[in-house]
C-alpha cells in the first residue's frame, strides 16, 4: 500500500521559497494571497491494510521525515 | 594526549580542513567514519565538520543526524565528551536532538558567504575560551537559526546563545550564529573557524575554537 506523506513548513515560520515563488507570480499579474512550498513523499510500505500502513507511515514521519519545529506533515493513502 | 575524532559522512567537505587545523593547534586528530562507532573514552573531542552531507537530502543535516556513529557521538556527548558542529556540523546536532533549533533558508534564498563579525554571549563553557568578538568566514544556504519564539528567551537566560552575528546574513532569530547544550560541552556554530587559522587566511580568529577543545 502507497502512503503520501505532504510536508509543509509551519504558518509561523518564515518560508523563504514559498515568497520567492509568490512574488514572481505576483509580478506576473497573478493575483494570490499566499504560496507555501513543501515536499511530497510517497512510501511504498509493504502493507495490505490501511491502519497498519498509516501508523508505519506515522512512525517514518517522526523518525525523520518531518522536523516538529518547523513543519506539520498530512498522510493519505494512495490507490 | 588523546585524539580529537573528526567526523567524515558522505558529502562532507571541510574535514581535511579541520583535520589541519586541529593539527596546526597542536592536537591530534583522527578520522571518524560514519558507519562507524568508537569508544567515548578514546577520544579528547568530536568535531562534526561542514559540508552538505547526504547532498542536503530532506533537510540538511536530518540523514546524517541518524547516520550509525552518532550513536556514538550521542554517548559521548551524553558523559560529557566537548563535541562541536561547524556548518553544516551544527545542522547535524540539531537535526540529531543534541542542540535545540532548527537550521532554515537563509531568507534571502541566496548561499552566502564572506567575512562576517561575530560576538560571544556565552560565557561558562570550555568552548568560550575564546575572545568577545571574532572575524569568520561564512558559508551556507542553510543558515537561518529557527526556535519557538518563547524558547528563545529560556536560551538567552540559559546562557546557551554562544555567538551572534553583528549583522545578520541569513536572518537568524536575534541573528544567532551558535548555541549550546544545557550541560555546555556540545556547541554549534554556522562561521567556519578552520578557515581562519593563518594570516594568509585573511584572519587567525579561528584558532581558539581548536585549542579550546584541549581543555
Amino acid at each position: 500500500m502507497k502512503v503520501g506523506v505532504k510536508i509543509l513548513p509551519k504558518n509561523e515560520v518564515l518560508d523563504s521559497q514559498g515568497r520567492a515563488v509568490e512574488n514572481t507570480l505576483q509580478h506576473h499579474g497573478h493575483k494570490l494571497s499566499g504560496c507555501r512550498m513543501g515536499r511530497y513523499v510517497v512510501l511504498d510500505l509493504n502493507e495490505t491494510e490501511k491502519s497498519r500502513a498509516l501508523a508505519r507511515a506515522t512512525e517514518i514521519c517522526e523518525f525523520v521525515l518531518y522536523n516538529p519545529l518547523s513543519e506539520t506533515y498530512e498522510l493519505e493513502v494512495l490507490p | 594526549m588523546k585524539p580529537v575524532g573528526v567526523v567524515r559522512f558522505l558529502g562532507t567537505n571541510c574535514d581535511q580542513d579541520v583535520f589541519d587545523a586541529v593539527a596546526a593547534v597542536g592536537l591530534k586528530p583522527k578520522w571518524l567514519w560514519y558507519q562507524d562507532q568508537f569508544d567515548r573514552r578514546d577520544l579528547a573531542a568530536v568535531i562534526l565538520p561542514g559540508g552538505f552531507s547526504y547532498g542536503d537530502y530532506l533537510r540538511s543535516g536530518a540523514l546524517a543526524a541518524r547516520a550509525p556513529v552518532m550513536k556514538s557521538i550521542l554517548d559521548a556527548a551524553n558523559h560529557g565528551t566537548p563535541v562541536l558542529g561547524i556548518c553544516n556540523g551544527f545542522q547535524i546536532l540539531c537535526e540529531a536532538h543534541l542542540l535545540p533549533g532548527v537550521l532554515l533558508k537563509n531568507d534571502s534564498l541566496r548561499f552566502r558567504d564572506g567575512w562576517v563579525k561575530l560576538r560571544r554571549v556565552g560565557e561558562a563553557s570550555a568552548f568560550c575560551n575564546v575572545k568577545e568578538s571574532v572575524h569568520l568566514p561564512i558559508a551556507h544556504g542553510d543558515g537561518r537559526y529557527y526556535v519557538e519564539e518563547d524558547q528563545v528567551k529560556q536560551l538567552f537566560d540559559d546562557g546557551r546563545v554562544w555567538w551572534r552575528y553583528e549583522q545578520n546574513p541569513n536572518g537568524s532569530l536575534d541573528s544567532i550564529a551558535g548555541v549550546l547544550n544545557d550541560k555546555k560541552n556540545i556547541a554549534g556554530l554556522m562561521p567556519h573557524p578552520e578557515r581562519a587559522m593563518f594570516s594568509y587566511m585573511g584572519g587567525t580568529d579561528g584558532r581558539d575554537f581548536f585549542t579550546s577543545l584541549a581543555l
